[in-house]
């Protein structure tokens, strides 16, 4: 059984058509790309995954079962904005974040943030932009989900800590647990990628094994997206 | 490791273990590390590490030994047929560049032995 299984599934907004019959399998342990243009129906995608929205048509189903409050358990997710109350401290989030998921582990994203050089006596609003995004990645990390789902984890932080980034999400999730990240900084995320899906216009138009579509094509994940979504 | 993004990333890996034993950094019959810990020394994912280990094994670079882990192999013919083979290529490659410079092999030798 697939970790995550999405049937037939349109989403539209009004008479717009965001996501035309989307159909998707994804296995356990997976590292998993999900790359297309801005506007292409990506984090429209990932919020009907995380039932923040509901399908137009067809069904999302996670271990098998329908989305709902189960799935959130079994879900980390991390949004493109944040969520957070930016009046609390790092120490208070991580209590809040203790009490709503049961299965959220304090010590290790103490230990993550202290390996970040991030003050858990800081409030959120005193922070810059690339820190606060540090601080919700360690969060959704340290929960011991079966599927991460990280949408744009890298947008506004330095190289650097682009890596540093990488290699926690490389390192730290659970065995056996898959995880998917959309992003367009492609080249900086691809040595980290099994699959890659490419969504193009609503529709997913390419889903395949990295290292496959190298060896067929004959360069980067980043240069076959370059040409394939030539403008 | 710095990868280069327009190659299989397994291949890059194969690549560079092949190398350790050659140059004999990893030495016949020396355990390897597991596949997590590979993959955490070389930043990259569980998965592709693995299939880089089994390209290895199937090359008999190394072997499994079941519930003990993964060992480099102990044949040493085995290994000097790679090291052969890997001069061979480096080699072809320098003299592919000394001919695109107007050297025939003849003239490259006698560079290397004497002109320097």
């Amino acid at each position: 059984m697939a970790l995550l299984e999405c049937k037939h599934l349109y989403k539209n907004f009004g008479d717009r058509q965001i996501l035309t019959d989307i159909n998707l399998a994804i296995p356990e342990g997976k590292i998993i790309g999900l790359l297309g243009k801005n506007g292409t129906g990506k984090s429209t995608l990932i919020k009907l995954i995380n039932d923040l929205l509901t399908p137009s048509e067809g069904e999302v189903l996670v271990k098998g079962l329908p989305v709902g409050v189960e799935s959130k358990e079994i879900i980390a997710y991390l949004p493109e904005r944040t969520y957070l109350d930016k009046s609390m401290t790092v120490n208070q989030v991580i209590q809040f974040f203790a009490d709503f998921y049961r299965n959220f582990d304090s010590e290790k994203a103490r230990k993550l943030l202290a390996d970040l050089d991030l003050d858990p006596t800081q409030k959120l609003n005193k922070m810059s932009k690339g820190m606060q995004e540090k601080v919700q990645l360690v969060l959704v990390m340290s929960r011991k989900a079966d599927l991460y789902i990280l949408d744009e984890p890298l947008g506004g932080v330095d190289p650097a800590t682009r890596d540093y980034i990488l290699d926690t999400i490389l390192t730290n999730f659970n065995e056996g647990a898959s995880v998917i990240i959309s992003t367009h900084l492609i080249q900086d995320i691809e040595r980290i990628l099994d699959e890659v899906i490419f969504i193009d216009k609503g529709k997913i138009i390419c889903h395949e094994e990295c290292d496959t579509l190298r060896e067929r094509e004959g360069g980067s994940i980043d240069a076959i997206f370059r040409r394939m979504f030539k403008c | 490791m710095q990868f280069e993004n327009n190659i299989p990333i397994y291949i890059q890996l194969v690549e560079a273990m092949k190398l350790q034993i050659i140059a004999g950094r990893l030495k016949p019959g020396d355990r390897i590390p597991s596949v997590r810990e590979l993959a955490l020394m070389h930043k990259v994912n569980p998965n592709t590490m693995q299939k880089a280990l089994s390209e290895l094994e199937e090359l008999e670079l190394i072997y499994t030994e079941r519930t003990n882990g993964k060992f480099v192999t102990a044949d040493e013919t085995l290994i000097a047929k790679f090291k052969k083979d890997y001069a061979d290529a480096l080699a072809e490659k320098f003299l592919a560049s000394m001919a695109a410079i107007g050297f025939n092999r003849e003239a490259a030798a006698t560079y290397i032995r004497e002109e320097r």
